[in-house]
């Protein structure tokens, strides 16, 4: 099997980028940094928009770091197919990008959240969530102010109906109950994919849930169902950009 | 530029020869007190840096960008010495939020109001720019007294780790540049330290130009780009701007490099038109640094800075010539040697008399309090007291998860633990202050206060390594003042010497007054210990089946509730505390040796509220009730229950090793008893006449209750 070759973008004012590398390195995995301002992905098999605050989170989360550079590149490695995960930040960004429908808004307490959170698997299909089973139950950090997932209905009947709502916050007997929605999300919605399936949002931090030291290991599961997905693609080393 | 430069913030005029008492030597120690941080070896070619700071007068005028860029400004002292920051702690001190919440009477509705806007816009504002800039904040600590009311305390702490060698903040080389990097100057701050070196006045919102301005982003982008840099041959020294802002910077990198530096204030960029050379000076505009750089290595170093979009400015070189002189539009604006404003500010050593009333409030009977009922509601008040209750609300506003390091999380432990990544160590850290006991003993509560945060490391299994410490106290210009500080140096000496560990940095706030008096003595001390393995990590709690163990001074005497919780709730604000600074001792060298030997599950320091609090904690952080029998026979129980002398640990420990810890207990002149087991759905304690029972759910949600 070969090695998974991962971009990670950093904008300025990432700061998921090193706990991303440190899980990526741990794997044995060959995962770069690459900043905003690069204009090509050369190489990869995967990139990954970690958490952070991307140009300050000026005007909005996401709203400049979608005109950097480098998106334009995620953006051609996406259209190819391309898996893609944004985790806090990240997904704030696609979303800001087009690349995901919907929304994060402010959360609906108006404060901060730092917290383990239960998630209930609702679709574990695609790169990232290949190697789970439906209605897994994990726990992952949530570390945001606007994770609120906002979409209109229609969107929201369309994400259910193609089964791309694949992550929701739930308690820990994996019910989606108001008291168990960290940030008011429609739908207890944490995580969506593409249309494709191959571009993953998730508010949660998958990076941070990778060693029993710090608290759990179930964010390796999405490193694992990567590395599973990767190893059944053909002709790897020619999705170049 | 005298005047700010001599305030007791920047010159520490009235501290300083007290402060010189302090043992500062060790084997470890990098770099002591005088540069911007501390800085500790902890092997493996690694060190730990660190240091807390105050920004209480900010705090008291604009609250949340007092607190920011008291957060701000403690990162910059890390990063600047090379240092990775990984971890941010804060001590907070606020008046009452309900005017109920004072036995006094003395806080009205109005007083809490504005107490409780300072403590909103100070927690949303350590939480905006900890966040923002990705460093967890790990921990610290948070209390209520009438004696902060207006006055707020405001103490950040940072620690960081640097594996290579350490950036100092002084200039050399005859020739070499100066760069003033990252933010453009303003009109924000000017002459903050002079009005953090006087007390709060009734027009403390005209003083708010006085107070900085925050911008997290910026500081996260010049925070990389001098981590980038502080392994370069390219780089001599580098000091941030802060109190005092381009002066204090010049006069210090000067000062310590024992040479001099020219300065064209004309060069200096600025966010607005006219600024004058007193402004340029003495403006504390946040996110600045001063870089010295080799004479012809400019352009690689303003390389780094230009990816992170931010400017680099030659504004001017060292001299040989020992001045700070700088220049503007073609005049000399100032030519003063750098000595006259650091080393050679004047020094004060003012009478010190103890307040009036101390020894008629020390003299206090407490034996009327002992005599009340231990009952289970005096156990439920005490766990919901603001003081007391679960901070939960406040750190889950806090990213205390970010670097992935940590290990024990706020509310998880006495400590936060951090791992040390590629190594198998972890740091143990934590920030504590003592409490009423200032109001009673300044000397015995700055002790007390080492001993404590010692005792926090040392539950999580680490040896105490060193400390910084935060000096709060009111204006050293009033004979009470001065006391109170000289009282208090003296007992963090007393106590760092007994305990062998070095004070690596500091910080000193005075003039903690407003119109309705000084605030309570409050020495807050940060502590970093350090665990060598992992494997010795001991966390708050017990399983079913452990047995619980009392270990350390008894702590049964009356004058164990003097300053503690109860006391101060029924209106004993008075008594004698006392303190046995060599059995502490004792205590903090055995925990970790029985952590290494896997000797202990679980454990918890006793400190606010006492045993009764402290086996309440352990049962709700295990979700494991516990039967307690006569754990102090021959004390009054509530003195045994609620009294609060420093120096006994909670430890859970198998049955079947109960000989073995005993025996540790003795060779160490331990006292250690074992008091009752773990498990069931509540805690029982039996004191003798009555036995107390309360279930989980009733201890949990009198702990967890919003503020």
């Amino acid at each position: 099997m070969t090695t998974p070759r991962v971009a990670v973008v950093v904008f300025p004012g990432t700061w998921s980028d090193r706990d991303f590398l440190d899980v990526a390195d741990s794997l044995g995995w060959a995962a770069r940094a690459v900043w905003h301002t690069e204009t090509r992905l050369d190489a990869i098999d995967a990139v990954a928009l970690p958490g952070g605050f991307a140009h300050g989170d000026h005007l909005r989360a996401g709203a400049i770091a979608r005109f950097s550079p480098v998106m334009r590149a995620v953006s051609d490695f996406a259209a190819q197919g391309g898996p893609v995960i944004g985790s806090c930040n990240g997904f704030q960004i696609l979303s800001e990008a087009g690349l995901l429908p919907g929304a994060l808004l402010r959360n609906d307490h108006l404060e901060f959240r730092c917290a383990w959170q239960w998630l209930r698997v609702d679709a574990a299909t695609g790169p990232f969530l290949g190697t789970m089973r439906d209605a897994d139950l994990i726990r992952l950090p949530i570390s945001h102010g606007e994770g609120r997932y906002y979409a209109d209905e229609a969107t929201l009947d369309d994400l259910e109906a193609s089964g791309r709502v694949v992550l929701r916050y739930t308690d820990a007997d994996g019910r989606a109950v108001a008291e168990a929605n960290p940030n008011g999300s429609m739908r207890s919605i944490a995580g969506i994919v593409n249309e494709r399936g191959n571009i993953l949002g998730l508010m949660p931090h998958p990076e941070r849930a990778a060693d029993p030291e710090t608290g759990g290991t179930d964010g390796l599961a999405f490193f694992r169902a990567l590395d599973a997905w990767l190893a059944r693609q053909p002709a790897r080393a020619e999705r170049r950009l | 530029m005298f005047g700010a430069m001599w305030s007791e913030h920047c010159a520490y005029k009235h501290s300083r020869p007290l402060l010189a008492t302090l043992p500062s030597e060790g084997e470890r120690v990098l770099v002591g007190p005088g540069e911007n941080a501390g800085a500790l070896d902890i092997g493996d070619g690694l060190a730990v840096v660190f240091k807390v700071e105050s920004h209480n007068h900010p705090s008291a005028v604009e609250p949340y960008q007092g607190a920011a860029t008291g957060v701000g400004g403690i990162i910059r002292d890390i990063f600047t010495m090379g240092a990775r920051p990984i971890a941010l702690l804060n001590s907070l001190r606020f008046g009452p939020l309900d005017s109920e919440d004072d036995p006094t009477g003395g806080t009205d509705d109005a007083a809490a109001a504005r107490n409780r806007y300072l403590f909103g816009g100070v927690v949303a504002g350590i939480a905006g720019y900890g966040n923002c800039i990705g460093i967890p904040d790990v921990g610290g600590e948070l209390a209520f007294d009438p004696g902060y009311s207006g006055n707020p305390l405001v103490n950040a702490m940072c620690v960081g780790i640097a594996s290579h060698q350490i950036t100092l903040a002084r200039a050399a080389g005859v020739g070499n540049t100066l760069l003033l990097v990252g933010a453009a100057t303003g009109r924000d701050g000017i002459q903050g330290a002079s009005f953090a070196s006087a007390a709060l006045g009734e027009d403390r919102d005209r003083q708010r130009p006085a107070v900085q301005v925050g911008n997290p982003f910026l500081e996260k982008l010049l925070m990389e780009a001098c981590l980038e840099l502080s392994g370069s041959e390219a780089v001599v020294g580098m000091q941030d701007l802060g109190a005092a802002g381009l002066t204090c910077a010049l006069a210090e990198l000067a000062s310590r490099g024992g040479v001099g530096v020219e300065v064209n204030l004309d060069r200096v960029p600025c966010r607005e038109t006219g600024l004058t050379p007193y402004e340029l000076l003495l403006s504390e505009s946040q996110e600045r640094m001063l870089i010295v750089v080799r004479a012809g290595r400019e352009p690689e170093v303003q390389a780094v800075f230009a990816r992170f979009d931010l400017q680099a400015v030659p504004i001017g070189t060292v001299i040989a010539e020992p001045v700070v002189r700088c220049r503007a539009g073609g005049e000399v604006a100032c030519s003063v040697p750098a000595r006259a404003l650091t080393e050679d500010a004047p020094r004060y050593v003012p009478d010190a008399v103890p307040p009036a009333d101390l020894e008629l409030r020390r003299s206090m009977d407490l034996r009327p309090l002992a005599a009340l009922p231990p009952d289970e509601e005096t156990l439920l008040e005490l766990l919901g007291a603001p003081n007391v209750r679960s901070r939960r609300p406040i750190w889950q506003r806090y990213d205390h998860m970010n670097g992935t390091r940590t290990m024990v999380p706020p509310g998880s432990g006495d400590a936060a633990v951090l791992r040390i990544k590629g190594t198998a160590r972890a740091l143990a850290i934590s920030l504590d202050g003592p409490g009423r006991l200032g109001a009673l003993d300044p000397r015995l509560a700055a002790a007390s206060a080492v001993l404590e945060g010692a005792l926090n490391v040392a539950c999580s299994g680490a040896e105490p390594i060193g400390i910084t410490n935060c000096l709060n106290f009111g204006s050293p210009e009033t004979t009470r003042g001065y006391w109170e500080l000289r009282e208090a140096v003296a007992g963090m000496a007393e106590a760092c010497t007994a305990l062998g560990i070095p004070i690596v940095s500091g910080n000193v706030s005075l003039y903690n007054e407003t119109p309705d008096g000084p605030i309570l003595p409050t020495p807050v001390i940060g502590s970093v210990g350090l665990l060598e393995h992992r494997s010795a990590l001991l966390r708050m709690g017990w399983t079913d089946g452990d047995d619980i163990w009392l270990v350390g001074e008894p702590g049964v005497d009356v004058a164990g509730l003097a300053g503690s919780e109860l006391a101060w709730r029924r209106g004993f604000r008075g008594g004698a505390p006392r303190l046995d600074i060599p059995a502490a001792v004792r205590l903090i060298r055995l925990v970790p040796q029985l952590a290494r030997a896997g000797l202990v599950r679980g454990a918890h320091d006793l400190s606010i509220g006492g045993l009764g609090v402290a086996l309440a904690r352990m049962a709700i952080a295990s979700d494991a009730g516990a039967t307690v029998a006569r754990p102090a026979p021959r004390a009054a129980p509530t003195a045994a229950l609620y009294g609060e002398s420093v120096g006994r640990v909670l430890l859970s420990v198998s049955p079947r090793r109960a000989a073995d810890l005993e025996a540790a207990a003795r060779d160490a002149g331990v006292e250690a008893s074992r008091i009752g087991s773990a498990g069931g759905p509540a805690l029982r304690i039996d004191v003798g006449d009555v036995e107390l029972a309360v279930g989980l759910d009733s201890l949990r949600s009198a702990y967890e209750q919003p503020f």
